[in-house]
């Protein structure tokens, strides 16, 4: 029995939206309520007031515009699944999304939900690392801004989101010829279970020379990290999976209930290694 | 707030704090006590209807998202033949023990009769992983859901 006795405003536009969370910052923003329900039921929150942004449709929808893809805020994981655009343009997203909780969660589970709670385990972080993907927030006061992902995870649960500010869509770049890419979960069984780690890369090759490489892992630290020593040495020569083992520069795995650090460290290099070998071929 | 949507095929109304739980409302405010409560956290499912269509954990979803919409629960699956049949591949499979899982199992499989989907043993396994059952092993539960979806196919 949730006994919450916040008062709730539910906005019709986005304008609506902006100027509620402005006059009252203290309010929380309400999108499918997977995490946030949870946290009620437990008693870790007790907002006096919510914003159920479930109702505006500006933040919602899945287009190409300019050589992106805007995928707006309360973009849910089932949308995310069947979406024809995304299998395209980012079919390691949609992978993620696959694994993601179970059909009930995926079905009301949305993507601005998965970005503002930041947890380093959230399933849509490595893929949007590793597509360059942006956020865009918006604020009654100062319009939209936009913030890069990799930027926008300050420290454990800590984003740039300002107080007075909405989530109201994260843009993708359109895919290029000869992006490949891979996803990742391991957890402790495919459906509903946290990740232990997830990783996903992206590698641009011209003429078998890899010209870009992304690689991002969720879950291993307290914000979501790229490989950035493994990705410089990938970048201008062949796929060489024995550099695999440079990923020990750029990750310090924690220990927690789901995973020691040995393992994670581990599971993270053999994910990346076996990657690059079948990339290598 | 007063709460206004339709609950198998019935409009109703009910009185109710806006970030109550739809699963509460439906029990104590309807007294529709088909949507059980296992884990009160979007883990076991045994809470699931059909919200608009979806399957939804009844006990994520404050009443006020639930305004105005279309909600079915194990009460009406019987009135649409094709779910009266996935309800009665319940009982010939022996698909129930306990039954605390059963309305949360239907309600999931509902979903994919509706969308009348062809799915592999190993898919409607994964279909209903949001589903716990702490009694039967699972098997006559996936027997029953795969039967559901096959006898809606045309031969
Ligand atoms: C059983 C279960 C299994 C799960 N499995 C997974 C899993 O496998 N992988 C995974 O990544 N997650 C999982 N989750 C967590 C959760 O489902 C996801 O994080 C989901 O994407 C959250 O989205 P939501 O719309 O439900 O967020 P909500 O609960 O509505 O909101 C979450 C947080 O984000 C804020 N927020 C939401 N929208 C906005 C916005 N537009 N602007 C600003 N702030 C906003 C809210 O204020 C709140 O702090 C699971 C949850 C449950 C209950
Ligand atoms: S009671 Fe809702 S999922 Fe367990
Ligand atoms: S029959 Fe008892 S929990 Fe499934």
């Amino acid at each position: 029995m949730l006994t919450s006795h916040a008062e709730v405003l539910s906005p019709r536009s986005l304008q609506e939206a902006l100027t509620a969370k402005a006059s009252h910052p203290e309010t929380v923003a309400l999108a499918g309520g997977t995490d946030l329900m949870v946290l009620i039921e437990a008693n870790k929150l007790a907002p006096s007031r919510v914003l159920n942004l479930w109702g505006v449709q500006e933040l919602r929808g899945i287009d190409a515009q300019d050589g992106w893809i805007r995928l707006g805020a309360l973009t849910t994981w089932t949308e995310l699944i069947h979406s024809t655009l995304l299998a395209d343009h980012a079919p390691a997203l949609v992978e993620a999304a696959q694994t993601c909780g179970a059909a009930q969660i995926r079905n009301r589970g949305t993507l601005g939900g998965n970005l503002a709670n930041a947890s380093p385990a959230g399933d849509s972080l490595p893929p949007l690392l590793a597509l360059d993907g942006v956020v865009e927030l918006g604020s009654a006061r100062r319009g939209l801004r936009r913030v890069p992902i990799e930027r926008f995870f300050l420290g454990y649960r800590k984003t740039a989101l300002e107080r007075d500010e909405l989530i109201t869509a994260i843009y993708l770049p359109a895919r290029v010829d000869g992006d490949e890419t891979f996803f990742r979960k391991v957890g402790t069984r495919r459906a509903q279970s946290i990740s232990k780690l997830s990783f996903c890369g992206r590698v641009r090759r011209q003429g078998g020379q890899v010209t870009l490489a992304r690689l991002a892992f969720g879950a291993l630290g307290p914000v979501p990290l790229r490989a950035h020593t493994v990705e410089v040495a990938l970048e201008g020569g062949p796929v060489r999976p024995q550099l695999a083992e440079l990923l020990l520069n750029d990750i310090r795995p924690i220990a927690d209930v789901r995973s020691t650090a040995e393992y994670r460290q581990r599971a993270a290099v053999n994910v990346l290694r076996g990657w690059l070998e079948s990339l290598a071929g | 707030m007063k709460l206004s949507f339709v609950v198998n095929g019935q409009p109703r109304e009910a009185e109710v704090r806006p970030m109550a739980r739809l699963l509460d409302v439906l029990r104590e405010d309807l007294r529709l006590t088909g949507a059980k409560e296992g884990c009160g956290e979007g883990e076991c499912g045994a809470c699931t209807v059909l919200l608009d269509g979806q399957s939804a954990c009844a006990c994520l979803v404050p009443a006020v998202q639930a305004q105005g919409a279309t909600v079915l629960t194990v009460e009406g699956l019987g009135d649409d033949p094709r779910l009266a049949r996935l309800q009665e591949g319940f009982v010939r499979c022996g698909a129930a023990q306990c039954g605390i899982c059963t309305p949360g199992f239907l309600m999931t499989a509902a979903e994919l009769c509706q969308k009348g989907q062809v799915l592999s043993r190993a898919e409607v396994r994964d279909a209903v992983a949001g589903n716990l059952c702490r009694c039967t092993g699972y098997q006559k539960i996936i027997d029953a859901v795969e039967e559901a979806l096959c006898a809606d196919q045309p031969r």
